[in-house]
């Protein structure tokens, strides 16, 4: 019977469920013997110029054998890695003359222990020179601070076209506007940023809590200047990542710089205050969304301009708008689609990728905006989205932006959602409470949306071995981080071979081992990493078929695969056979295969949120979200369910509640989780997830992605109901989150237009 | 997040702990539950010299009835709080607010006498136990004294404890069938309360309103008056001085008082 598509439960929880999970932190590896301990000195202000920095004092306390600039370990400012950025944006690892953001890194200090690192560097002496903050993006485009002066703009990256269209909207009926906030979040990982580093034979050594070992080499070989020969990266246990640990942060090099220059090992765990300051944020879009139609409900021009908050350095999240701008015309047929994009740099933590990392920005900007659509020509929100869908296709559809959506019916998701959620029940039951002046009001929101997922890389490693003693062994280039990719992929080499999933081990991240892999991040693992440990996997029981049709004297043709005894036989005669450990004796059986996807996937899907929002004080609490999301053929239903009841928990946290904050001197408002609010489990309805599955033809497993579909698919469904549950009161939009106090003031400022 | 340097002593009795704070002075902190207490000195917003720990003084963990009254030691957690049948039956509002103290965890480790003596305006029980009218029993060198709920909470995060003084129990009027309601407003379950209101019959506290918890005498004046519930409540902000930050402004936290404290009150009403 085969195990694919069914609920395996996960091989990995027994160990974190009781011995627990081995962090960066928690190594007791031999090599780490005697490591100090690296306290990082942080920017206390958002902009200055360093004048001086006095180490003496740190140096006198107990403990202390280092404290360290960027003098000190010879970093100088490199240009940013991605081509595409401005690369007159210098940066190194420890700030050498200017500070940009509260937590930017400054010096090190260098502990025996690790609760001696603070005391000292609080004694780390730093004169500053004040400079202006730049937090308002449009302060920020507007060039009138410079963070960069050498670089004479604040503009990383922009792409699109020159002049906006004049005539895109010609022939519309009805044109609506709306600038929309995507605002910054954190990533706020249970396991916070940390590494090791040790010298070994010459070699330098790290731990790097990570999602791509291979990734966080290159970077670090890039930032100290060192070949690839001479660094390998181990990847421990990593306790959540959700895009802000991909590769290696300059944080990271800077403990391997150290390691280097003091030539002993070093290790760094950082504080959750510190997490919150200095890990990458994500989002901080400011889009401005134009729709224009008839008041038949179709829509014949969108345009999107999109400004990006970089943050203070440029990083992955100065390029994210591209993702967005592949992404904009969405599920739709619209006719023309126009979008600008631009990222510049503020005086705040630099932004990266954040679970979807450009594409909810997308989503959330059309999901929105055609609801602002749709009120404005009275039109239910369904019907408008029904109105301009694409029709289904098989063959793969280009986009107004290039993008080659693989396999889709949007309008099947949608219809499942609105069946699922009782549609029209719920609009009854809506204008029932409104009818009777209840407080209690009730919102539904829609959203209908289609990601890309496996972009980047598009290939992916498995090297898969059979042993004599009968178990496999899976070397994998994804990276783990709480997906369950032991278990999925185990599931994959088990199907073909029969050899029991407690036989299998999968191991990853160690690039000494696995110098080639991708990592896990775009929703990639399963399409790719998954598709490589199948394609390595049967090419495995072909080279067994070969070598049994030697030893059993049959023609290859004859050999079939006989799982029951994890082996082969003759076709027709069962007891002629071998087990793959019986020829794995004789000669190893082993085989590295590189699978390459013919393109990214593209999922899809459509959430329903039911909000009820107290109409006296402003609070919104989610009751329910229905969710459709396609992401092709489901391995194991119940990997696929947490990774999208995660995903809905984060994005509908950000419709809600959450938010990165500054306050106008650039000082973090949000820096503990005391104030930087998650919802738990206590805040959240049981999601009602709905299944579809549309295969892809990209991959034998017909699998695309789906780690990201949650915070895609729910953070518009759930803002749209916040604001649709008022909207017969005269409110038109709220910006995320929508707070208490946000909706309270929005229904303050429409009954006093009214 | 790590904090400074301390030294740290586990107390052995009440006096030890009386003596230990008449020995350090202000340089001491005591700690019980540490719910309040760690996350200040990881932050390092506090730097005592001296952590004196009460946490196993299992003479300040009870519940008792005496009389009219029903006495809690100051060390004893907010889960027996929550899961205490006397109080259930005699002080209703009590164990309904302590449920609301932050998660499962904290109500395990934080303690009543802990969370009162904080002093934070945003924090559940000091409203609590203002609207029940409760009395505080300190012990100092001096001797012990009794000190009335509206004279205990003095200031931001200041009560009448001094720093060479132990609380030792608190003191709840019973009230078993009087009307009661605790109306908290928060973003999430476990958050403080952006504002929150306590009532007890027709006594109404207000949480976060001010630098301390405070009574809303102009709504218990009303009601007094013959005022509904509804007209009574319009009067909840009078008097307050709620800070603004980033979960709301004075103008809505004075509209959530109006609105929270109507509530209470019918609920009140209803009990």
């Amino acid at each position: 019977m085969s195990i694919m598509g069914t609920r395996v439960v996960r091989v990995e929880d027994p160990r974190l469920l009781t011995t627990g999970a081995v962090y960066t932190e928690d190594l007791r590896d031999p090599r780490l013997t005697g490591a100090l301990h690296l306290t990082f000195v942080r920017a206390p202000m958002a902009h200055a110029r360093i004048l001086s920095i006095q180490t003496a004092d740190a140096l006198a306390f107990p403990g202390v054998v280092a404290v360290l600039t960027a003098a000190d370990l010879g970093m100088e400012p490199m240009p940013p890695a991605m081509p595409m950025f401005t690369q007159t944006m210098t940066t190194s690892l420890l700030a050498t003359d200017t500070v940009r953001f509260v937590g930017d890194a400054v010096a090190v200090v260098v502990t025996e222990t690790a609760y001696q690192g603070q005391d000292a560097a609080d004694h780390v002496h730093v004169e500053y020179d004040h400079l202006p903050a730049l937090i308002d993006l449009r302060e920020a485009a507007s060039d009138a601070v410079l963070l960069y002066p050498q670089a004479g703009t604040n503009t990383v990256f922009a792409m699109g076209p020159a002049e906006l269209d004049p005539e895109l909207f010609a022939g519309c009926e009805v044109v609506v506007t709306q600038e929309i906030v995507n605002q910054r979040v954190a990533a706020a990982p249970l396991e916070g940023r940390a590494a090791a580093a040790t010298i070994e034979d010459g070699r330098l050594i790290m731990w790097v809590s990570t999602q791509a070992a291979q990734d966080a080499k290159g970077a670090i070989c890039r930032w100290l200047g060192i070949e690839p020969e001479t660094l390998r990266v181990i990847t421990p246990d990593v306790g959540g990542g959700f895009g802000a640990k991909i590769g290696a942060d300059p944080d990271h090099a800077v403990v391997g710089a150290v390691a280097r220059h003091l030539g002993r090992p070093v290790r760094w765990t950082e504080t959750r205050s510190e997490n919150m300051v200095a890990m990458t944020h994500g989002r901080g879009q400011l889009n401005t969304v134009t729709i224009g139609g008839k008041r038949d409900g179709t829509v014949l021009a969108y345009r999107l301009e999109i400004l990006q908050d970089a943050g203070a350095q440029p990083r992955i999240g100065a390029v994210l708008p591209a993702l967005t701008t592949l992404m904009a015309p969405a599920v739709y047929a619209f006719p023309k689609v126009e979008v600008k994009a631009r990222s510049v740099v503020t005086t705040t933590t630099p932004t990266a990728a954040y679970r979807g990392a450009g594409r909810p920005e997308a989503t959330h900007a059309i999901e929105r905006g055609l609801d602002l659509f749709a009120a404005e020509i009275g039109m239910d929100p369904g019907e408008v989205r029904r109105t301009n869908l694409l029709p289904a296709f098989t063959e793969p559809h280009t986009t107004a932006t290039g993008a080659v959506y693989d396999t889709g019916d949007y309008a099947v998701a949608l219809d499942k959602a609105l069946a699922a959620s009782d549609y029209p029940a719920l609009r009854a039951e809506q204008e029932r409470r409104r009818a009777a002046g209840e407080e209690k009001l009730l919102g539904i929101g829609l959203s209908v949306y289609v990601e890309i997922t496996g972009q980047a890389p598009a290939s992916e490693i498995a090297d898969v071995e059979l042993r004599p003693d009968g178990s496999a062994r899976v070397l994998t280039g994804t990276s783990p981080h709480g997906q369950g990719h032991a278990t999925a992929w185990a599931m994959l080499v088990s199907e073909e071979t029969g050899v029991p999933m407690d036989r299998i081990t999968v191991e990853h991240g160690d690039t000494d081992l696995i110098p080639v892999g991708g990592g896990t991040f775009g929703s990639r693992s399963l399409q790719q990493g998954g598709a490589a440990v199948r394609q390595a996997t049967r090419e495995l029981v072909e080279l067994a078929r070969q070598r049994a049709a030697d030893l059993l004297e049959a023609n290859p043709d004859d050999i079939v695969v006989d799982t029951a005894r994890a082996g082969v036989h003759v076709a027709g005669s069962p007891d002629a056979g071998v087990s793959f450990a019986e020829l794995a004796a004789k000669e190893p059986l082993q085989v590295h295969t590189t699978f390459t996807s013919p393109g990214p996937t593209f999922p899809f899907g459509a959430h329903v949120a039911v909000v009820e929002v107290d109409v006296r004080t402003g609070k919104a609490r989610l009751e329910r979200l229905i969710a459709v999301d396609d992401a092709g053929t489901i391995l194991n239903p119940l990997l696929a369910e947490g990774q999208r009841h995660g995903g809905y928990a984060q994005g509908v946290a950000q419709a809600l509640i959450e938010e990165v904050r500054y306050d106008p001197e650039g000082n973090p408002e949000t820096s503990t989780l005391a104030t930087y609010p998650f919802l738990g489990i206590t805040d959240v309805p049981s999601f009602e997830p709905v299944d579809m599955a549309t295969p892809t033809p990209y991959n034998t497993l017909g699998a695309k992605g789906v780690g990201e579909a949650g915070t895609i698919g729910a953070t518009p469904a759930v803002h749209n109901a916040v604001i649709d549950a008022v909207a017969h009161l005269g409110v038109r939009h709220i910006d995320m989150p929508t707070t208490p106090m946000r909706v309270w003031s929005a229904l303050r400022a429409a009954e006093a237009a009214s | 997040m790590i904090p400074a340097p301390f030294s740290y002593v586990r107390a052995d009795s009440v006096d030890h702990v009386l003596s230990l704070l008449v020995e350090h002075g202000d340089e001491a902190k005591v700690l019980a539950g540490g719910q309040s207490l760690l996350p200040i000195l990881k932050m390092r917003l506090a730097r005592p010299e001296v952590v004196v720990d009460i946490s196993r003084l299992s003479e300040l963990a009870y519940v008792r009835v005496e009389g009219d009254e029903v006495a809690i030691g100051a060390a004893t957690r907010h889960r027996e709080v929550v899961d205490s049948a006397d109080l259930q039956r005699d002080v209703p509002l009590l164990p309904y607010v302590a449920s609301l103290v932050g998660d499962r965890q904290v109500r395990h480790r934080g303690t009543f006498g802990g969370s009162l003596v904080h002093g934070d305006p945003a924090a559940d029980l000091p409203a609590a136990v203002l609207a029940l009218g409760a009395t505080f029993v300190i012990q100092g060198p001096a001797g012990r004294r009794e000190v009335p709920a509206p004279e205990f909470f003095q200031d931001y995060f200041q009560t009448a404890v001094g720093e060479d003084e132990l609380l030792l129990e608190i003191r709840v009027p019973r009230v078993p069938g009087v009307g009661w309601a605790y109306e908290k407003f928060t973003r999430r379950a476990n958050d403080w309360a952006i504002v929150a209101v306590a009532a007890v019959d027709n006594r109404v506290a207000l949480a976060n309103m001010s630098m301390t918890p405070m009574r809303a005498v102009a709504v218990e004046a009303a009601l007094a008056g013959g005022a509904s519930a509804a007209q009574a409540a319009q009067a909840a902000a009078e008097g307050t001085s709620p800070v603004t930050d980033m979960h709301a402004d004075e103008e809505y936290r004075g509209h959530l008082a109006r609105v929270l404290t109507e509530r209470a009150l019918v609920t009140a009403a209803g009990r």
